[in-house]
């Protein structure tokens, strides 16, 4: 196994996860209790990376980030270096990538606070941000949770929008899921298939993880859930 | 603690659905005083107690309590719920589930007031009975648990205002008689002014000082509540109210399930109902009571009292006739019965009630 490529992928999941769930708390209560007519917009631009090709949104994620975008020129202005064919980038990338991962489960999860407690809550003189640390958070904790852990192994698993705005740099940008690839395509069969059979069993632990969570509230409406 | 203010309510609101809230009153809340917020489902008095928290916005008007003003649509005023200074028990209690008893009734004491808040909080849960059950979680206890919890909550910030949502609904019937007398206690012993919804009209009597009729949204009669409901303003009061003859009276004796009453001189006999206090309402619903001409019938009954008709009204295929035994009692009858008997006002007839048709209510 390629452990240079094992860490870059543990690296990237980590901090993609990390940084989702701090931009996806605020994001997720706003999207769950926020009742602007236009609202639908926003979760239809949360959800988009779930249908389109990886490819489009690495097209669009390197073009942004190229030296002739204005974000792109800005970002080499302020660090010295452009984003592409860097770890950072595919950070940005990953993250874009992974939204609806992390957002999806914690705004249901948040929706799904009995909203009468929240309501006694503020009655009882707590603002709404303490509500939602004292109450709505960890009432929601197994959503969080499953979107920490459902963030996680989609990044780890990613291959396309790697393979656009990382490049195959080994040690930088080079993953696991791209290593398989090249093994592959080096006939070295062994090897991609240890790979693939860690990923898998990672994969399904993770999943197992995240249903035991969710075995009381069910990720999907399911016939024997009961009120 | 002591608090006494105005409540001054003057909002609109509407909703997609066609309902409209449209609600004026001004009502002086003094220490342990209850105002009944009185209607039928679906008469708006939940939106209405919502609209006092701050939990419901309103379409234009002001609501006022003593000195401050919760809100105000012309000056664009609109205090939020943390501010109002208020005790809130939802319909269901909406206990926090994870916590405690005791640290649901502690949620709202600043961390930094804890230590201070401590003694009013033990005072709180003796008051209330709860001192067995502080570590348990909501599950575990009863519904009549969970009500006194939940009013703890509301209190342990010392609440200008309580704002009670059917505080009873939610327990079976025995349970519901001797907690509403529990609840009258606890409100005059802590001496909060408080605004109560309900739907029942025992709990109108037992508990409210002043009663507000709510009716789809608008104020139907207001007043004390023994005055609207054994006189209400007109047919659709009375259709709302349900109840027809209710009189205070006095149990004189208790023996095998029968009470012996004493009511405006009159004696009655009426199944037994056990609650220590003998000042009682004596409630009797108007189809339950027949009219009988003569002596000598015989009959189940075991109330006969002769009077004179004093007043004779249609209700629909129906007659509600007034019956002065001493006291008034409302009669529904069919007018075939009526002109059967050949009765009409001033006619002498004889009221007969069965024992179980009596209900009473403490006084």
């Amino acid at each position: 196994m390629n452990w240079d490529a094992v860490f870059t992928s543990l690296k990237l999941a980590s901090v993609t996860s990390l940084i989702l769930l701090v931009l996806g708390l605020p994001l997720a209560s706003w999207l769950a209790f926020s009742r602007w007519r236009w609202k639908f917009l926003f979760e239809s631009v949360v959800a988009l990376p779930l249908v389109l090709p990886p490819t489009v949104l690495g097209f669009y994620v390197l073009t942004a980030m190229g030296p002739r975008s204005p974000l792109g020129h800005w970002y080499a202005q302020l660090v010295g270096s452009p984003l592409p064919f860097t770890f950072e980038g595919l950070v940005v990338a990953s993250v874009l990538y992974s939204l609806p991962f992390a957002v999806q489960p914690m705004a249901g999860s948040f929706a799904g606070v009995d909203r009468n407690l929240v309501e006694v809550s503020w009655t009882l003189g707590v603002s709404r941000l303490a509500t939602f640390f004292r109450l709505i958070l960890p009432s929601a904790r197994n959503g969080v949770v499953t979107a920490f852990v459902l963030t996680f192994a989609h990044t780890l698993g990613e291959f396309g929008v790697v393979l656009m705005v990382g490049g195959n740099i080994e040690g930088v940008t080079r993953t696991v899921s791209i290593d398989i690839y090249d093994q592959v395509q080096q006939l070295n069969y062994e090897t991609a298939s240890r790979t693939s059979l860690a990923l898998l069993i990672f994969s399904f632990m993770v999943l197992t993880l995240v249903y035991w969570l969710n075995r009381n509230s069910g990720l999907w409406p399911s016939p024997r859930r009961r009120v | 603690m002591s608090h006494s203010g105005t409540l001054e309510v003057s909002i609109t609101r509407s909703f997609a659905g066609g309902f409209s809230l449209d609600v004026s009153f001004e009502i002086e809340a003094h220490p342990g005083t209850v105002l009944v917020v009185f209607g039928p489902s679906g008469s708006g008095k939940t939106t209405l107690l919502r609209c006092l928290g701050g939990l419901e916005s309103i379409d234009r008007g002001l609501i006022r309590f003593g000195d401050a003003a919760w809100c105000d649509t012309e000056k664009d005023l609109l205090v939020r719920p943390q501010e109002r200074n208020i005790g809130y028990v939802p319909q269901d209690y909406g206990l926090f589930p994870r916590l405690s008893v005791r640290r649901n009734i502690e949620y709202g004491i600043p961390r930094s007031g804890r230590r201070k808040g401590r003694a009013w909080v033990n005072q709180l849960i003796s008051v209330l009975g709860l001192q067995e059950l502080q570590e348990y979680l909501p599950r575990d206890i009863s519904g009549g648990q969970r009500q006194r919890v939940a009013l703890a909550r509301a209190l342990a910030r010392k609440p200008g205002l309580l704002l009670l949502d059917e505080p009873l609904s939610a327990l079976d019937a025995p349970t519901r008689a001797s907690l509403r007398l529990e609840l009258r206690r606890t409100l005059k012993e802590l001496a909060v002014p408080a605004v109560l919804v309900t739907h029942d009209w025992e709990d109108t009597l037992t508990l409210g000082d002043h009663m507000i009729l709510l009716s789809g949204g608008r104020i139907l009669q207001s007043g004390a509540p023994l005055d609207i409901l054994t006189r209400p303003e007109n047919l659709v009061v009375a259709s709302v109210v349900g109840v027809e003859t209710i009189t205070p009276g006095r149990r004189v004796r208790r023996e095998r399930g029968i009470a012996e009453l004493d009511v405006a001189g009159r004696t009655l006999w009426a199944a037994d109902v056990d609650f220590s206090d003998d000042d009682v309402y004596v409630c009797i619903r108007a189809e339950n009571v027949t009219l009988e001409v003569g002596s000598g019938t015989r009959s189940s009954a075991r109330n006969h009292l002769p009077g004179a008709i004093a007043s004779i009204a249609a209700a629909g295929p129906l007659v509600r006739v007034a019956v002065d035994v001493g006291f008034r009692i409302q009669a529904l009858v069919s007018r075939q019965a009526l002109e059967d008997l050949g009765l009409d006002l001033g006619s002498a007839v004889v009221v007969g009630i069965k024992a179980t048709a009596i209900h009473l209510v403490p006084r």
